[in-house]
């Protein structure tokens, strides 16, 4: 094993990580089969069409699980290893070398890429699993599991490549899996439209992503992660600035932050495995991943980073106050997975400091949001596919298991003391303090707000009484869909041990660099307390609110301006509509009229002008042989006289 | 001289164009048999070709010459370059594909279906020929001879507005052509002057020319090219012509006869005027970061889906011309590619739109309508050729699209941002078309329609095999045409641009 | 000998004839006056002859006699089988060969 680089610096205080990878050997050398795995899956199920209906399951969830167990042992390979070889490079081939740019496909393997695999293939194993009982009776299962095969391969990619042109291979690749899945019931005009309303508004981000490569390229001739983490710091800080922003774009396309927060609701279209393992997961993590992979970018940008918080900030109160108002049991998790979203992402603007706590959250984000969409979707299954919860109801007897492994999830996402989102969520929070009283504040106010709404889904669903429609007759989900979830629950109840002995920051480390210190105006302790205070008062406002009277079957009308702006997504759909989407129609039609109009009606008006003219002069032949005999002589006469007048003169 | 391959490469089909005009009309039926037999054996010489091509070595190479008129210093000459191969290689390729795809389109024209795929043979190649040509007058000749079989090919075998659309293509391209005589003759005026006249390139590049002189040389060329491209504002005879075309002969005039114009401003434009090039580039580079932009948000508004497609060739082309004409590497050899690429997918998507459109007998998006349920395999091409036609990345363009905005950044920042957003009109105008007419409830209409045959898949296969295969394997023709480029940008005489911070050595530590 | 005569008969045949071409409808008298201006040429032609004691102006006065020649043979052709069709033999009748 040849080290590419000379021996593993760790970073001074404040400065960037440099990528120093080891050239992949040994077990390392399997690395590409992560990926092979489910994309052989994903090309197989996709050429073999209706063929593979009776067995396509069967094939997708094997693949996903082989590339979970390759994945695993990789994974203790990599423990195995000294902090100073744990980054694995493995070449596999030049995708292109134009002038002085070169990008390689090649793969990286290091502690943040491998919790990311993990969490990728592992949850993504369970979902496949749940969706063979979910997706049992839809005629296109064989397709459903090529996509989400399509899916696992364009996210591992997002999260192995170490250059970003060929994360953005990944990136957009996800988004096309995204796509397809959203509107996997394509013949639904919702879906169709929500599939398109998601792709586009991505692809908004990626133009951050595209010009972030650019800047690159123009910048250091090169994308990779080692050459730009080698050259960040002697680029200009207007440079710094630029890409610290633009990656910023790209992050909050992907992950659903304000401003491009819109695609995330309507994308719950999709079937419910899709929303749990795409947009609560693994997909819409990726820009948290992003600004975690480039924190030798941030490092040298300051304003990036606070503009990085800032949308962490908004975005976790945006999301919170939109699950708040929400009946869908769906779009209720996905506000709250925005919500949950924004704090890895405040959490990864703090820098060093916040980078682990960021991705700790995201592992148990996870986990726990993972199970609680899937408890949805046994929920809607037992219910026929009702997703309203003023339909619900009393199903904790009805659905124990369901009942019992959503409480794991409810209780890890409010932060109950012990559960996975306690130690994430607070250790969060404590950062957002340490960087100022704003964050902090608003990061515990987010918190309060989540145990309200977190505990109206659980009161509204499980419950209250029962509210159902006639004809419904609730019964628990079959095995192959609740195994998952209780995996998944026992995952929420004790995610949290990953932090223990700080083994996650100390993980991270080769990656994030050191943990800085950060200095808090009270003891961690108070603060945990004070945290656990307004959790529990939010959880005692619901239960106030929704736990004790009659709840109304339908959505009550008469409401605050607060909860109709919430339940209007706080406009931001009538905002995209108001200024990008009306402007931009007119000016598609001002631009059509002006091309069939003015542009085309030049061009056929030079051609009316020359066939005009000349069939004026066409008049000119009359048929009359003498008109004809006296123009020529009128000729005749012009030509003698001017000859006589050159000849005297 | 040595063997004359690429005459044979050209002449293999013009032969099976008179072969199939001798053919008696009763054995019509046999006639695309013959031609696509044919197109398959230029295939085979054009593998060969590439074989034969030694890329590393540069320059021009299965170089042919003779002289023709020797008062005017024409020649008859060969050759071809990184950048002359790549587009020769997608003449052979594209040919084939066109002819299996058109298999009954002959039978409805005009005329027989003998001459339909006379003429589609003629055209391959006349199109190999300009793209081989290293003689000037040469090169305008069969550029000009192109016109006769497409102008046939429209008039013939189109819808109900053919004779217009073929008329008016037929005068836009003869204008163009116009100016481009009055500058060839300008040309042996100034090689006349400095010496003995001659239309050879390499004759011509070391001509010394005047400053104006070459730039009103420059600009009778460019424009001749622009509207061949087609460019903002001289496009709108492309919309007519593939909206009355047949499928067949609009992929042969988007994917093969419009890359003349795009090919023609690197060889000729680049080539011979590299003061008037420089000169021109500014407002070249804004007019071609307008047509991006205009042509995709012309094409949301379109209701017709090949106009719709037409209009998103004029935002490829615009990407092809912006980065022609910001003299980096990336930008130049991304331009390239493009052309390849765009050749690709905008073929596939015209054939399968016209495989739908031929379906239901209206070209007309709101015809449509939640296709994808009755006919899967139709709307999955659909999809892919759509989703090759917004750059993703996995698929061909993205490649070639990435380069070229990253060419341009290094000299434009602001060209490259403004065309940076044209990805986003790409994706509203492939997913909205998409959307109306694959996803939704089924239309009444539309639930009669059956899914592709045999012949259709074997026609497209090849096409999404190489979107795919070139999206993640890109470099072997990047290899070929970087030499080439590199060959052009030096004559042209610009600077690359260096980076700011020197990482080139990764394997040192960063300087202090 | 004085070429002024002569050429003053040429010109006055020439103008009789072209104002018989211009005025007159019947297809014979027009052919007729272009006959006149034929031969007022070929009067002009043999006086320059004359004067220059030079054979070709009358050489060409040869020329015109026998394009003459061919011209009444294919013009009478023409106008008999108008004529049969059209029952007229006047010039502006024949108006069909316009825009």
């Amino acid at each position: 094993m040849t080290p590419l680089i000379s021996p593993w610096l760790p970073a001074e205080a404040g400065g960037g990580v440099p990528v120093l990878p080891v050239e992949a050997a040994g077990t390392f050398w399997w690395l590409w089969l992560i990926i092979a795995l489910p994309a052989l899956g994903a090309t197989l199920l996709l050429l073999g069409g209706r063929l593979t209906n009776p067995w396509g399951h069967l094939l997708g969830t094997a693949m996903s699980a082989g590339s979970f167990g390759v994945a695993l042992v990789m994974f203790v390979a990599l423990l195995g290893r000294s902090e100073e070889e744990r980054q694995v490079r493995q070449q596999l081939w030049t995708w292109l070398d134009v002038g002085d740019y070169t990008v390689d496909m090649s793969l990286l393997f290091d502690p943040l890429s491998a919790v990311f695999v993990l969490l990728i293939t592992g949850v993504g194993t369970l979902i496949h699993i749940y969706s063979i009982g979910y997706m049992a009776h839809d005629e296109r299962r064989g397709r459903f599991f090529a996509y989400l095969n399509l899916f696992v391969v364009a996210m591992l990619v997002l999260v192995l490549a170490d250059d970003y042109l060929a994360v953005f291979l990944g990136w957009e690749g996800v988004g096309l899996a995204s796509y397809l899945l959203i509107g996997f019931w394509a013949h639904k005009q919702s879906a169709a439209v929500a599939a398109k309303k998601a792709f586009v508004v991505n692809r908004v981000g990626d133009v951050g992503m595209s010009l972030a490569v650019m800047t690159m390229v123009a910048t250091f001739s090169t994308s990779s992660f080692v050459g730009v983490s080698a050259g960040m710091p002697e680029a200009s800080s207007g440079t710094s600035t630029a890409l610290g922003l633009l990656l910023l774009l790209a992050a909050c396309g992907k992950s659903a932050q304000v401003p491009l927060q819109s695609w995330l609701l309507d994308a719950m279209e999709g079937p419910t495995p899709v929303s749990a393992l795409i947009h609560a997961a693994t997909m819409v993590t990726a820009g948290v991943y992003l600004i975690v992979r480039s924190n030798y970018v941030y490092a040298e940008t300051p304003v990036a980073q606070v503009a990085v918080m800032a949308v962490g900030l908004v975005t976790l109160l945006f999301g919170a106050v939109i699950g708040c108002a929400k009946d869908d049991i769906k779009k209720a998790l996905a506000g709250s997975t925005m919500s949950q979203i924004g704090y890895m992402t405040l959490a990864a603007g703090i820098g060093p400091a916040g980078y682990a706590f960021a991705i700790f959250h995201l592992l148990t984000h996870g986990f726990f949001k993972a199970n609680m969409f899937l408890g949805a979707g046994s929920v809607m299954h037992a219910m026929d596919d009702d997703v309203d919860m003023r339909h619900y109801g009393a199903l904790s007897r009805a659905m124990p298991i369901t009942f019992l492994t959503f409480a794991a999830g409810y209780l890890a996402i409010i932060g109950f003391p012990g559960f996975a989102g306690f130690w994430s969520k607070d250790k969060i929070i404590e950062a957002a303090f340490a960087e100022g009283w704003v964050f902090g504040v608003g990061a515990l106010l987010g918190a309060g707000v989540t145990a309200f709404y977190m505990t109206r889904v659980m009161l509204m669903t499980f419950i209250s009484k029962k509210r159902w429609r006639s004809g419904v007759h609730p019964h628990e989900s079959p095995s192959v869909m609740t195994v998952p979830l209780v995996v998944l629950g026992a995952l929420s109840a004790v995610g949290g041990v990953l932090l223990l002995g700080g083994w996650i920051t100390g993980w991270l480390e080769p990656v994030t660099g050191p943990e800085g210190e950060h200095e808090l105006f009270v003891s961690p302790f108070i603060l945990t307390s004070l945290v656990t205070l307004v959790v529990l008062a939010g959880v005692v406002v619901a239960w106030l609110v929704f736990g004790r009277g009659e709840l109304a079957g339908t959505a009550p009308q008469r409401v605050s301006w607060v909860t109709r702006a919430a339940r209007n997504d706080l406009y931001g759909d009538a905002f995209n509509e108001a200024v990008f989407m009306r402007p931009g129609q007119h000016l598609v039609r001002g631009l059509v009229y002006l091309d069939d109009t003015i542009i085309d009606g030049v061009v056929n008006g030079v051609a009316a002008l020359v066939g005009g003219s000349s069939g004026q002069v066409r008049r000119a032949q009359t048929g009359f042989v003498r008109s004809y005999a006296l123009t020529m002589l009128g000729g005749a006469l012009v030509a003698v006289l001017a000859t006589l007048a050159v000849t005297l003169a | 001289m040595s063997f004359p391959l690429l005459t044979i490469l050209g002449g293999v089909p013009l032969l099976g164009a008179l072969l199939l005009v001798a053919l008696p009309r009763s054995r019509a039926a046999a006639a695309p048999m013959v031609a696509l037999v044919c197109s398959l054996v230029t295939l085979g010489l054009g593998v060969v070709v590439a074989w034969q091509f030694d890329a590393d070595a540069g320059g021009f190479q299965l170089s042919e010459e003779a002289d023709w008129i020797p008062a005017l210093g024409a020649h008859y000459a060969l050759g071809v370059d990184g950048i002359g191969l790549t587009l020769v290689l997608l003449t052979v390729v594209l040919t084939p594909v066109v002819i299996l795809a058109s298999w009954r389109d002959g039978d409805l024209g005009r005329w027989s279906a003998n001459s339909f795929f006379a003429w589609v043979l003629a055209l391959e190649g006349l199109a190999i020929g300009v793209f081989a040509a290293t003689d000037v007058f040469l090169f305008y000749v069969l550029f000009e001879a192109t016109l006769i079989p497409i102008y046939f090919l429209i008039g013939g075998f189109g819808g109900p507005q053919r004779s217009y659309a073929a008329v008016k293509f037929l005068l836009y391209s003869l204008l163009g052509g116009l100016l481009m005589l009055a500058a060839v003759v300008g040309l042996y005026v100034v090689s006349a002057d400095a010496g003995a006249p001659s239309y050879l390139l390499t004759d011509l590049m070391d001509v010394p020319m005047e400053e104006t002189t070459g730039r009103l040389l420059f600009a009778g060329f460019f424009v001749a090219f622009a509207i061949k491209a087609p460019m903002f504002p001289v496009h709108t005879w492309l919309p007519d012509a593939a909206a009355s075309a047949t499928p067949g002969t609009s992929v042969l005039l988007v994917s093969i006869l419009d890359k003349i114009g795009t090919f023609g401003m690197i060889r000729f434009c680049l080539g011979l005027f590299p003061e008037a090039s420089q000169w021109a580039s500014p407002v070249v580079i804004a007019l071609a970061v307008f047509s991006v932009l205009y042509g995709a948000l012309v094409a949301i508004g379109q209701t017709d889906m090949r106009r719709l497609v037409a209009y998103t060739s004029v935002s490829h082309f615009g990407f092809i011309v912006l980065g022609i004409f910001v003299f980096t590497s990336q930008g130049g050899s991304g331009s390239t590619l493009y052309m390849f690429n765009h050749g690709l997918s905008t073929a596939a998507l015209f054939l399968v739109t016209g495989m739908l459109i031929q379906r239901r007998g209206s070209a007309q998006i709101a015809d449509f309508g939640g296709v994808q349920k009755v006919a899967p395999v139709l709307a999955g091409v659909f999809l892919v050729a759509g989703l090759s036609s917004l750059s993703l990345p996995g698929l061909s363009p993205f490649v070639s699209e990435f380069l070229v905005l990253a060419g341009t950044f290094r000299t434009s920042v602001l060209a490259a941002v403004v065309a940076t957003l044209g990805i986003v009109l790409a994706a509203l105008y492939i997913l909205l078309m998409y959307q109306r007419t694959m996803n939704g409830p089924l239309q009444a209409s539309a639930a009669a329609i059956p899914d592709l045959g045999l012949r259709e898949r074997l026609a497209l296969a090849p096409l999404l095999a190489l979107i795919l295969a070139l999206g993640f394997f890109p470099q072997p023709l990047l290899d070929v045409i970087n030499p080439a480029v590199g060959a052009t940008l030096s004559h042209v005489g610009v600077a690359q641009p260096e980076p700011d911070v020197d990482v080139s050595a990764p394997d040192e530590e960063p300087q202090p | 000998m004085n070429p002024g005569a002569y050429i003053t008969l040429s010109a006055l045949l020439f103008s009789i004839g072209a104002v018989g071409v211009l005025v007159r409808r019947n297809a014979i008298v027009v052919f007729m006056s272009v006959e006149l201006m034929l031969n007022a040429c070929n009067l002009a032609l043999v006086t320059f002859a004359k004067q220059t004691g030079d054979l070709s102006g009358q050489v060409a006065a040869f020329f015109v006699m026998v394009v003459a020649a061919a011209e009444v043979v294919v013009g009478l052709a023409i106008i008999m089988s108008i004529f049969r069709t059209r029952r007229s033999a006047s010039v502006d009748d024949a108006s069909l060969l316009k825009y």
